[in-house]
């Protein structure tokens, strides 16, 4: 009898004895995304469901990853097979809006620049010792992009995908503190001053062209890199929807209710993987370590980019609207309105800078989708 | 493949990739704003 009750009580006491030094911090990790998503309005709908997951994910012995764990199930249901994302994708496709960029086709270019950070910030880490897929999925938080971050890290690089996508968040909302300095640090304040409201050039699309424009960029796209074609047609798919407007009702639950639930299942999958021992070591401090830097190369490369843009027209192009081009859609676009405003209160920057924005996010999924077709062209993924 | 090649591969073909590709998308977003111009009425 006595035995029985004591076997009972070590029941109860069982998860304290199996605690690792790891999930206490994981557990106050989990706890500070909480308090970062609720206090602070830094991205909630994903901090507080990625910091729970994170939370109980590091208590003992629920088995909540095991075989037949719900996070477990989850996360086989929508990341393990790259669902999840692609289904978000769907929504913010639904909620772009390219006119901008169609006004202006040539901004296009600096969303491409906006990337080069991925590339360099591969090389990076194949030089620190990273091997080819780990490095790859590094080099895509420059995409500035979670779903494409995501994507990409559950594909190739899963055991990197906790710290990875906490690195693709943070950035992101860390845009308008990590931006600014670079931004100054590019340009001259010349070049800081420069009205866009004088390029008069610029058009507006006409309806049909933003309805073909998704199904140009899927199909050109696709053909030239067919192996991120989920990650294009979804986004494109998304935004015909919207541009075409007679399927209002799949447009909405696309941007709400789809979208929503799907966040809430990444957020808390995405959480679980952040179990103590597995993401307390060395190689998840240089993932983050990486991701800034990644996004710091996006950045120059976007302002050098509209430097040589500006050059190119003449004078007409405001080198700060590059810094768009890091995609951290709409975030990057009103870090460079702010920007701008400070040198020149008379220069409204912000539509320039949401095309070069879009051209961002159509440029992170096409880099993402060239960087798969590349690997797969040289034999390094089936 | 050593991650030197692979790297450099990298670096050369996906930047330039990316350039290339979206330097053709704006020129197709071009074409396509003359073939279906914004009419008068929408302006």
């Amino acid at each position: 009898m006595f035995e029985a009750i004591v076997n009972g009580l070590s029941g109860l006491t069982a998860s304290f004895a199996h605690l690792h030094w790891s999930n206490p911090v994981m557990i106050a990790v989990g706890c500070l995304f909480l308090y970062l998503g609720i206090q602070k309005d830094v991205e909630p709908l994903l901090l507080v469901p990625i910091g729970f997951g994170a939370i109980i994910t590091n208590i003992p012995l629920a088995e909540l990853m095991a075989e037949d764990g719900f996070l477990r199930v989850i996360y086989n249901m929508g990341v393990a097979n790259e669902l999840f994302p692609l289904l978000i994708f769907i929504g913010i496709g639904a909620m772009t809006d390219f006119g901008p960029l169609l006004e202006n086709p040539k901004i296009f270019l600096l969303g491409a620049a906006g990337q080069f950070g991925i590339f360099i910030t591969i090389g990076l880490a194949l030089f620190f010792g990273f091997d080819k897929l780990d490095a790859v999925a590094i080099g895509v938080i420059g995409a500035c992009d979670g779903p494409t971050a995501i994507y990409v890290t559950s594909k190739f690089a899963p055991h990197l995908l906790g710290a990875v996508s906490v690195a693709a968040y943070s950035y992101m909302s860390l845009v308008p503190i990590i931006q600014p300095p670079l931004m100054k640090l590019m340009t001259t304040e010349k070049e800081r001053k420069i009205n866009m409201s004088e390029l008069s050039t610029t058009t507006p699309a006409s309806r049909e062209t933003k309805i073909v424009f998704p199904i140009v960029v899927t199909i050109f796209g696709g053909l030239i890199a067919p192996k991120g074609l989920p990650l294009l047609a979804t986004i494109m798919l998304g935004n015909l929807m919207k541009e075409c407007g007679v399927v209002s009702r799949l447009t909405k639950a696309s941007e709400n209710e789809i979208a929503n639930v799907v966040t809430l299942f990444l957020g808390i999958s995405i959480g679980a993987t952040m179990e103590g021992r597995a993401f307390l070591n060395p190689q998840t401090l240089m993932v983050l370590a990486f991701g800034f830097v990644a996004i710091c190369l996006d950045t120059i490369c976007g302002v050098g980019f509209g430097k040589i843009m500006n050059v190119a027209t003449g004078g007409k192009i405001n080198p700060l609207i590059g810094a768009a081009g890091i995609s951290a859609y709409p975030m990057a676009a009103r870090v460079v309105q702010k920007e701008g405003l400070k040198y020149n209160k008379f220069n409204f920057l912000l539509m320039h800078a949401v095309g070069a924005n879009t051209g961002g996010q159509c440029g992170s999924v096409m880099a993402a989708a060239i960087m798969l077709s590349v690997l797969q062209g040289m034999g390094i993924i089936p | 493949m050593d991650n030197w090649t692979f790297g450099i591969t990298m670096l050369v073909v996906g930047m330039g990739g990316t350039l290339v590709a979206l330097a053709l998308l704006a020129l197709i977003m071009g074409l396509l704003k003359k073939i279906f111009p914004l009419k008068e009425e929408s302006k």
